[in-house]
């Protein structure tokens, strides 16, 4: 077969497919990057927040990212309950298109290829093996060899299918969303606000995330199944009515987001899955960005390892890492999500309410958890070996 | 029979749907979406998923009426 050939493959240019790519490039792979949108970072399917620390490590942050600087969350509870935990740290609201263009440029910079408007539809099979992608541009096919292919495909993580992995989301783990940017609201710049409750968002939240300049990113995440009686964009227009209802609407943009546990293949011979698509997803807030960037560089350099060696099964140390420093964690976010997205209206006034008796010192994310979680000790004690509380 | 229906005028190229689609049956472009009717099983996944009321779920004697 005649044609291009590249050591590295990856789908997709978001933030985990950057990041490999950048990586990989760093680590001396030739590295082809392909994306299906025709402008990298649109359109954005994300509420874009983020804290400092998960970030800082993974990147040198550069301040035309940030949209808003977070201090405060405030958490709302059915009745309009409004606790604020001390973060004990602070956050960001990104500006995602700005965000993902930068980090495609670094990847560039690093020495990979990046392509727009290139559709891949299917993996090239020769004896057995996967030896390369088959994608579309401008309406022809195309097809282009690798040696290693990354699935960062995002919520729809086709590649991963193609090489024999079920990467399906169970309708119960997929938050299905639906979002706006609103202009012209009176919105506090330095707080994240997040509304809980069967009216609102079940077995979900909906999030009120500043922008700065009167600008918001507002949007609802609720689960499949949940979805079934009433979809996401109907709650966000309900709310958008009732709480801000003169506001300019900039933007309306639909997304899904994985909330499972990481699946249990991401690496299968020479196919390595990062991100949404490998379902890094930390499943109890639905915040995917900096998970997917700390896989796509763990990705990047066992891959580059891989390269280097022209061994494969260095590419295991990806998958490893992965679970030394992640894997628990992920599996006790899910378990978490899933009682916390159980509970009634009642629960959770109950909760707010015994949460703001606390004194302020004690009303830390981890304080609100435990009084949310104190019927299920079980989960508590997992909690504290988890994350070393 | 395909007893789903898409709305493309209403889709917003999402994803949602292809991630919980458990036959990979739904080709998403950037702004096409198409399914693939002879792996598609009607198992109305996608109806559930879709943010924005994308699909229609017909019943098998409704589907033939408007046929």
């Amino acid at each position: 077969m005649s044609g291009e050939a590249y050591d590295v493959i990856v789908v997709g240019a978001g933030p985990a497919g950057s990041t490999v790519a950048r990586w990989a490039a760093l680590g001396g792979a030739s590295v082809l990057v392909l994306e299906k949108d025709r402008d990298i970072g649109m359109p954005v399917r994300c509420g874009e927040a983020v804290s400092n620390r998960s970030l800082e490590t993974i990147v040198d942050i550069d301040s035309r990212w940030i949209a808003a600087t977070i201090r405060r969350f405030r958490l709302v509870s059915p009745s309009g309950h409004v606790v604020e935990p001390d973060l004990g740290g602070y956050g960001y609201v990104l500006e995602r298109r700005l965000f993902d263009y930068d980090l495609a440029r670094l990847a560039g910079e690093a020495g990979a290829e990046v392509r727009t408007k290139c559709y891949v539809s299917g993996l090239l099979e020769s004896d057995g093996a996967w030896t390369g992608v088959r994608y579309e541009y401008n309406g022809r096919e195309q097809v282009v060899r690798g040696r290693i292919i990354v699935g960062a495909d995002g919520v729809e993580s086709r590649v991963g299918k193609w090489a024999g992995i079920d990467t399906t989301t169970h309708l119960r783990d997929m938050e299905t969303c639906a979002q706006v940017t609103i202009a012209g609201a009176d919105i506090a710049d330095d707080a994240c606000e997040f509304h809980f409750g069967n009216d609102v968002a079940p077995t979900g939240y909906l999030w009120v995330f500043p922008k700065g300049k009167g600008k918001a990113n507002v949007g609802v995440g609720i689960s499949g199944m949940a979805s079934k009686r009433k979809h996401a964009l109907r709650y966000l227009e309900d709310f958008l009515k009732r709480r801000y209802p003169r506001a300019s609407v900039l933007s309306t943009i639909a997304g899904g987001v994985p909330c499972a546990p990481t699946l249990d293949t991401i690496v299968q011979r020479n196919i390595v899955l990062v991100g949404d698509a490998a379902h890094q997803v930390n499943p109890m807030t639905g915040g995917g960005i900096t998970s997917g960037m700390v896989a796509g560089k763990l990705a990047g350099e066992a891959i580059a390892a891989t390269v280097r060696a022209d061994d494969l099964t260095t590419l295991r140390n990806y998958e490893k890492q992965w679970r030394k420093h992640q894997g628990n964690r992920h599996r006790t976010y899910h378990r978490m999500k899933t009682a916390v997205y159980g509970f009634s209206d009642e629960a959770l006034d109950d909760i707010a309410a015994r949460v703001l008796q606390l004194p302020p010192d004690k009303r830390s994310i981890w304080g609100v958890f435990k009084v949310a979680l104190r019927h299920q000790p079980g989960l508590v004690w997992e909690m504290v070996r988890t994350f070393g509380l | 029979m395909l007893l789903v229906e898409i709305r493309p005028d209403t889709c917003d190229f999402c994803g949602c749907c292809v991630g919980v689609c458990p036959e990979d049956a739904i080709e998403l472009r950037e702004a096409r979406i198409d399914i693939i009717e002879e792996r598609c099983t009607n198992c109305a996944k996608c109806v559930w998923a879709c943010p924005f009321e994308v699909f229609l779920f017909h019943t098998p004697a409704r589907k033939e009426r408007v046929e």
